[in-house]
């Protein structure tokens, strides 16, 4: 794996790439698919919703690893399941304080994000055993796959279900909008096919480094 | 590449050292939720006062000054304008101070979850002269045409609301009917795919109407006490 020379020995570029390709929460852990389903609808509900749960994972990841040392194991859980409802009890303030419509569309997803395993996971799994920085670059990484993937979700379900990309319509106004594609079952659908398209992916990319691997060894 | 030490079998602390932390982290979540609070509360209330500014101005088209009200049994009581999220009828004047007509608050049950709505209702012409949807999570695609059909938001150009002879109850209550059997002024042409989420809206109307306008008229005169020089306007 190749290695990002500005940052320290400990901290590999791996822990920011883990997150956004290796073990993608989404795509590849297959973590928190409720608002994965629920928020993508539009394009712009799913980036709100992948920034804000980035936003969450990067605050508690950072304090659960500052306090790693103080907290007892045996309230650890208590104590980060209090850490992360702060940071989403603050980011609910925030959305309000930028816009009341962004707020109305996520709805009650925005206070779902506490039970998002892929935060509780990351601070205990990740961030509770690593220093600061790893643990933010890990939840950055973690933060920003999260939100590429609720991205693809949400623009290709915007795009056929409604005409349009960000609001901004794509087709003229003769376009009739699948309109499964914003309802529930066309979440399934659209993720189905970006779990297809991603393990295709992953397969070739195995196959190319094996071989490649193979030839050097020959070589 | 990491030690867990975490996983070796560790004494168990004392109790009073997992409760101090747990009090210490509370506390410093409280201190952070506060803050915040502090932080964004001036913002939010403002995004909420524009929200129902805008709506109230997009139900009584020709207002351009709203004043908020409190109307009970007991009758209208004029409120400040930091109190709007206390009111219940909210009055639109033209730049003349003549009240164009009032917006209030109905809400039913959709397909998924409680509708609100905000209608206009015009005193004058006793009937229901506009309708936007405050609240929806209604399904996308289907049950949300009742905030963009042309066809449906048609209906409240001047939707029938009048009250009865002795002005105690409506004279017909307004009510949903299918997509294209509308015969009569009070009620509302559905849309079709949209059923439910339509009726919710007409159910809505008829639950506020009956209700309000009784009380609404009985203490119209209230309302006409607006002055030009008055400071319960909107934010500009």
């Amino acid at each position: 794996m190749t290695r990002d020379p500005r940052t320290p020995e400990a901290l590999s570029w791996d822990t920011f790439i883990q997150g956004l390709w290796r073990e993608n929460p989404v795509f590849v852990m297959l973590l928190g698919l409720c608002p994965v389903l629920a928020v993508t609808n539009t394009a712009m509900n799913a980036l709100s919703m992948g920034l804000a749960t980035t936003f969450v994972l990067l605050c508690s990841g950072v304090l659960v690893s500052v306090l790693r040392n103080l907290i007892p194991r045996q309230v650890r859980i208590a104590s980060y399941i209090i850490i992360i409802a702060t940071f989403v009890t603050i980011v609910d303030y925030a959305i309000q304080a930028v816009s009341l419509d962004l707020y109305k569309a996520l709805g009650a997803f925005i206070q779902l994000i506490v039970v998002n395993c892929i935060i509780l996971g990351r601070a205990e799994a990740y961030a509770s055993k690593n220093p600061v920085v790893s643990a933010f670059v890990n939840a950055l990484g973690m933060g920003l796959g999260f939100t590429f993937a609720l991205l693809c979700l949400g623009a290709v379900r915007e795009v056929l279900g409604s005409g349009s990309l960000f609001g901004l319509s794509l087709f003229g106004p003769d376009f009739q909008p699948w309109a499964v594609f914003v309802l529930p079952p066309g979440g399934f659908f659209v993720l189905a096919f970006w779990l297809f398209l991603f393990a295709v992916v992953r397969k070739r990319l195995k196959v190319t480094e094996s071989s490649m691997e193979e030839r050097t060894n020959a070589a | 590449m990491n030690q867990d030490t975490s996983s070796l079998p560790q004494p168990m602390p004392a109790s009073s050292r997992l409760i101090i932390t747990l009090c210490l982290i509370a506390m410093m979540s409280g201190f952070l939720v506060v803050l915040t609070f502090n932080v964004t509360e001036p913002r939010i209330t403002q995004n909420k006062q524009e929200a129902l500014e805008q709506a109230v101005f997009a139900v009584l088209s020709d207002a351009t000054v709203r004043s908020n009200y409190l109307l009970d049994s007991s009758g209208l009581v004029a409120l400040p304008d930091e109190d709007f999220a206390r009111a219940n009828v909210y009055a639109g004047y033209n730049e003349a101070g003549e009240v164009i007509g009032v917006a209030m608050e109905g809400s039913a049950r959709g397909y998924q979850d409680i509708v609100r709505i905000l209608y206009g209702y015009s005193l004058e012409k006793e009937c229901i002269i506009g309708v936007t949807v405050l609240q929806s999570t209604e399904t996308p695609g289907l049950g949300d045409r009742v905030e963009t059909d042309l066809g449906f938001l048609a209906n409240f150009d001047c939707l029938d609301a009048s009250l009865n002879e002795d002005r105690t109850a409506m004279r017909n209550e307004i009510v949903t009917v299918k997509h294209g059997k509308k015969v009569h002024p009070w009620q509302v042409d559905g849309i079709s795919g949209a059923t439910i989420t339509s009726k919710a809206v007409g159910n809505a109307l008829r639950g506020s109407t009956s209700q309000m306008l009784p009380w609404l008229v009985k203490n119209k005169a209230s309302l006409d006490r607006k002055k030009m020089s008055s400071k319960t306007t909107g934010l500009h």
